[in-house]
C-alpha cells in the first residue's frame, strides 16, 4: 500500500502541472462570474481543444481510439492537477467524453468510431443523454419512445425528459424501444442522433434553482439513419449499462465537499470568535469530513481495483451515495451556522449567495445518476447478496404490462 | 499509488481470521464469561507462538518488525472475533508506548517479554469521572514513587506491567510500573464488556520509572488507528451476522432479507463500513510512512470506525428481533465491545477537535 506517486506517476504529474500552468490561465473562468450557457459551452469547447492539442484529451482512452492510453491513476492525477484551475468543465463536455465515447468505443463499429470519437475529443461535438422519460427514470427500461424501421432509416417518436444541456448539444445518445412484444429490457435499441434533425424539439425546464440546465426533448417522426445505430437491434440495454458504469466512477477532482463548508464556518463571526469555535459545530463538521476522507480513500481502493482490470460493480455507487446525503446535510448546517443572514445575504456576500444555490443544488446528487434508494438496492443485492425486489414485470412482454 | 493490502497482508489476515474464528467461537466466549475467566489464556499463548504479539515490535527486541498496517490487519481480526484477549492493552498501548518513548534499557527489559506474551501490559490513563486531562490528572510521580488511583484500567487483572499517565514536575508524563509489587492494589470493577474486564489500580508509593521520551499524543493517535481497525472488524462481523440471519428468517411468505427496510439499512452499514475501513488503511499507512498526516488520519479513522460499528452493532441486534436480546444469540458481544471501543481513548468530540485542528492548508483551526 502506498499513497504516494510512483516515480512514473510523479513524472506524469510534473509534466501535467507544467503544461497546465502554461495553458490553463488563458481559459480560466473568473471567480463570481456567471456565464450564459452558450458562452460557457464555447469556452468548454476551446478548453477541450487545448487539451487535445496538448495531448491530454482522453487520458485513459486507448491510443487506438485516439486517446492518450494512460493509466487509471494518470487520469486521476491529471484531474487533480486540472482542479487547481477554474476551468469551464460541465455536462456539455462530460456526457460526450464520459458516456458517448465509451459506448461508441465498445459497441460501435469502426466507421462510427472514426466519425465521432476524435471530433468529440477535440471539443467539436457536444453531446446530451436522451435516456430518461416521464415514466422511465430509475426504471429506465420502462421507456416508451419507439423507433420503427423504414428502409435504411428508423422513425422515432416519443418524449425524453431531464436532458441536461440538450439545448446546447450537437448530438444525443438515445435509447428507444424497437420491439414492444418482448420483455422490457430486451426490446431496446441504441442510437446516436444529430440534434438538428427535423422533428426534435428541445424545451427548457425551469429548475428549482431558477436555472434551466435540463430540458424536455420531443421527438416527432425523427429520421435516424440505420448507420447511426450503435450495437445490434435489441441490444440497447447493454449499451445503457456501459454508459451508466462510466457515470458512477467519478474523477475525484470535485472542488465541493466539506473543506469549503468548514472554511465558511471559520469565517462566520459568532460572539467573540467564529462559528467553528462552537463544539457542536466542530463535531458535526468533523464527522462529515471524516466520512468524506473515507470516501476519498475508498475511491483510491476502487481505482486500484480498476487499474488491475477488476470491475468494482455496485461498489462504485457507494461513493456517490455517501457523498450526496452528506453534502446536503452539511450545506443545510452551513445555512444554520450563518443564521438569519443565510435567508437574505447582503449584496456583497458572495459566499452566502453560493451557499443558497449549493443547498438547492445538493438535492440533485441524490437523484441523478442513480437515486439513493436505487443505489442501496444494488449494494444490498450485488455486494451483500440479498434477494432482489419483488418484480411484477419480469419476463412479461412490454406490450402486456 | 496502490491502495490495497499486499498479498502478504491478505495472507496474514486470513491466517488470523482462521485461527481466531476457530478458537474464539461464541460458545467459547460464553463459557469464559460463565466461568468468570479473566481472559482466554490458552489462545494468548497460541497467538504469541504465531508471532502476532510481536508483529510490530522491532526484531532486535524479539518481534517481527512488521508495519503498523500489518498490525492493523491483525487488529481487524481481533475485532471480528471479539476476542477475550488483552491485545489492545498490552500490544497496541503498553508495548507501543515503551517502543515509542522507552530508553534502550526499558525497551530491552520489557519489549521481548511483551512480544513473547510472557508479560502482559496495560495502559492506565483515566482517573474516574473527571477524565484524565488538565486538573483531573492527579496521579503523581516523584522521586521514583507513583501515587494515585487510575480507574478504570482495562485488563489490569492479568497485566504484569502498566504504562501510567501521571503528573511529573507538574506536567503529564508516562511512567512505567511493575504491577507485581506491594505498592499496587487491583480492584476488579463491574465491567460493561464482560470479555474485557476493567480494574481500579491504586498506587501507594509504588516504585516506578519515567519513560525516557514523551509522545503522549502520538501514542494516542497510533492506538486509535488500531482501535479503528478493531471496530471495522467488529462492524464487519455484525453486518455479516445480520445479513445471514435475514437471509435465513422468513416472514409473510418471503425472506426477511428481501424487504427494503432491511436491505437499505444493511446497505447503509456497508457504506459506512467501507469508508471506515478506507480511513483505517490510510491511518495505518500514515502511522508508518507519513507522520505529518497521522493526527488527521487517526481522528478520521476513529470517527468513522466508531460510527460504523455503532450502527452495525445496534442494527444487528435489531434485525435479530427478540432472539437478538438473548444470551444465546451472539449480538450482545459486539454490542458491548462497540461501546468499549467508542469510549476508550477519548470521546467523539475530542477526536473531532483533533481533526479540525490538524486540517492541512486552511485557516480553519479550532480554538
Ligand atoms: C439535474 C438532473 C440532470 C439529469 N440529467 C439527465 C440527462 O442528461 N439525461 C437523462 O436521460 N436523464 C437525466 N436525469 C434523470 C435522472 O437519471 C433521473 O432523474 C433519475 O434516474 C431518477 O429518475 P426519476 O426522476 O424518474 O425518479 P423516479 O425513478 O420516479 O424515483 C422517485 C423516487 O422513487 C425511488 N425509487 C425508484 N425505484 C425504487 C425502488 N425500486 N425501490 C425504492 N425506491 C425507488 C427513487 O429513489 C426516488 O426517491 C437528470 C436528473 C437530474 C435531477
Amino acid at each position: 500500500m502506498d499513497f504516494n506517486d510512483t516515480p512514473e506517476e510523479a513524472a506524469f504529474r510534473a509534466e501535467a502541472r507544467a503544461w497546465l500552468d502554461a495553458s490553463a490561465p488563458a481559459h480560466e473562468v473568473p471567480e463570481g462570474v456567471k456565464l450564459d450557457d452558450a458562452d460557457e459551452v464555447r469556452r468548454g469547447r476551446a478548453w477541450q481543444r487545448a487539451l487535445y492539442d496538448g495531448g491530454f484529451a482522453g487520458i485513459t482512452l486507448p491510443k487506438a481510439l485516439g486517446g492518450r492510453g494512460g493509466t487509471v491513476i494518470e487520469g486521476v492525477v491529471f484531474a487533480e492537477e486540472e482542479a487547481r484551475h477554474r476551468l469551464p468543465k460541465g455536462p456539455y463536455m462530460g456526457i460526450g467524453l464520459g458516456m458517448a465515447i465509451p459506448v461508441i468505443g465498445k459497441h460501435g463499429n469502426d466507421t462510427q468510431r472514426a466519425r465521432f470519437i476524435d471530433r468529440t475529443l477535440k471539443g467539436e461535438l457536444t453531446w446530451c443523454q436522451l435516456f430518461s422519460e416521464p415514466s422511465a427514470g430509475s426504471d429506465l427500461a420502462n421507456l416508451r419512445s419507439k423507433a420503427v424501421r423504414d428502409g435504411d432509416d428508423w422513425i422515432v417518436n416519443g418524449q425524453k425528459v431531464w436532458s441536461s444541456w440538450a439545448h446546447e448539444s450537437d448530438w444525443g445518445i438515445l435509447v428507444v424501444r424497437t420491439d414492444p412484444t418482448v420483455p422490457k429490457h430486451k426490446g431496446l435499441t441504441f442510437f446516436v442522433v444529430d440534434m438538428k434533425t427535423p422533428g426534435i424539439e428541445v424545451r427548457p425546464i425551469k429548475q428549482i434553482s431558477g436555472a434551466s440546465d435540463f430540458n424536455e426533448t420531443f421527438l416527432t417522426d425523427v429520421r435516424i439513419p440505420d448507420a447511426n445505430r450503435i450495437g445490434a437491434v435489441g441490444e440497447g440495454w447493454a449499451c445503457c449499462m456501459t454508459v451508466l458504469m462510466g457515470e458512477r466512477l467519478g474523477s475525484g477532482s470535485s472542488k465541493s465537499g466539506m473543506m469549503p463548508i468548514i472554511e465558511y464556518a471559520a469565517a462566520t463571526p459568532r460572539g467573540a470568535g467564529t462559528a467553528l469555535d462552537n463544539s457542536a459545530v466542530r463535531l458535526a463538521l468533523a464527522e462529515a469530513l471524516a466520512e468524506e476522507r473515507g470516501g476519498k480513500y475508498f475511491e483510491a481502493r476502487l481505482r486500484t481495483m480498476v487499474s488491475r482490470g477488476e470491475n468494482p460493480g455496485a461498489l462504485a455507487g457507494m461513493v456517490k451515495l455517501a457523498y450526496a446525503g452528506r453534502q446536503q446535510r452539511a450545506l443545510g448546517l452551513a445555512m444554520e451556522i450563518r443564521g438569519p443572514e443565510a435567508l437574505a445575504p447582503s449584496a456583497g456576500d458572495a459566499a452566502t449567495h453560493d451557499l443558497q444555490y449549493d443547498y438547492i443544488w445538493s438535492t440533485v446528487m441524490r437523484i441523478a445518476g442513480g437515486a439513493d434508494e436505487v443505489l442501496k438496492n444494488q449494494i444490498a443485492e450485488r455486494v451483500l447478496g440479498m434477494p432482489g425486489d419483488v418484480r411484477f414485470d419480469k419476463n412479461v412482454p412490454f406490450d402486456q404490462l | 499509488m496502490n491502495f490495497d493490502l499486499s498479498d502478504e497482508q491478505k495472507m496474514l489476515a486470513e491466517q488470523a481470521r482462521g485461527l481466531l474464528g476457530e478458537r474464539s467461537t461464541p460458545d467459547h466466549l460464553r463459557s469464559l464469561i460463565e466461568s468468570g475467566a479473566e481472559w482466554d489464556e490458552p489462545l494468548w499463548r497460541e497467538i504469541a507462538g504465531m508471532g502476532f504479539l510481536g508483529a510490530a515490535i522491532p526484531e532486535e527486541f524479539g518481534g517481527l518488525g512488521l508495519t503498523e498496517l500489518d498490525l492493523g490487519v491483525i487488529s481487524e481480526e481481533m475485532g471480528r472475533a471479539n476476542v477475550a484477549l488483552p491485545f489492545f492493552s498490552s500490544i497496541v498501548l503498553a508495548a507501543d508506548a515503551i517502543r515509542l518513548t522507552g530508553s534502550a534499557a526499558q525497551k530491552a527489559a520489557w519489549l521481548p517479554k511483551l512480544a513473547s506474551g510472557e508479560a502482559v501490559g496495560t495502559f492506565a490513563y483515566v482517573e474516574g469521572a473527571g477524565g484524565w486531562t488538565g486538573p483531573a490528572l492527579k496521579a503523581t510521580f516523584e522521586g521514583g514513587a507513583l501515587n494515585g488511583v487510575k480507574t478504570p484500567v482495562a485488563d489490569a487483572g492479568v497485566a504484569t506491567v502498566a504504562v501510567v499517565l501521571a503528573r511529573a514536575e507538574g506536567k503529564p508524563a508516562l511512567v512505567l510500573v511493575n504491577l507485581d509489587q506491594p505498592g499496587v492494589t487491583r480492584t476488579r470493577l463491574d465491567s460493561f464488556d464482560q470479555l474485557r474486564p476493567h480494574y481500579a489500580l491504586t498506587f501507594a508509593n509504588a516504585s516506578a520509572e519515567l519513560l525516557a521520551g514523551q509522545a503522549i499524543e502520538e501514542l494516542f493517535d497510533r492506538a486509535v488507528v488500531q482501535a479503528a481497525f478493531e471496530a471495522v472488524g467488529g462492524a464487519d462481523a455484525c453486518l455479516t451476522m445480520a445479513r445471514d440471519y435475514a437471509l435465513e428468517r422468513a416472514m409473510f411468505g418471503r425472506p426477511l432479507a428481501s424487504y427494503q427496510a432491511i436491505k437499505h439499512k444493511l446497505a447503509d452499514i456497508a457504506v459506512a463500513l467501507e469508508l471506515a475501513r478506507s480511513n483505517a488503511y490510510f491511518g495505518g499507512w500514515a502511522a508508518g510512512e507519513s507522520p505529518d498526516d497521522l493526527p488527521a488520519a487517526a481522528a478520521a479513522a476513529r470517527l468513522t470506525a466508531i460510527s460504523a460499528f455503532e450502527r452495525a452493532a445496534r442494527e444487528n441486534l435489531q434485525v435479530h428481533g427478540g432472539i437478538g436480546y438473548t444470551w444465546e444469540a451472539n449480538c450482545h458481544f459486539y454490542y458491548r465491545r462497540e461501546r468499549t471501543l467508542a469510549i476508550s481513548l477519548g470521546s467523539r468530540e475530542a477526536w473531532a477537535d483533533r481533526l479540525i485542528a490538524h486540517l492541512p492548508g486552511t485557516q480553519a483551526k479550532a480554538a
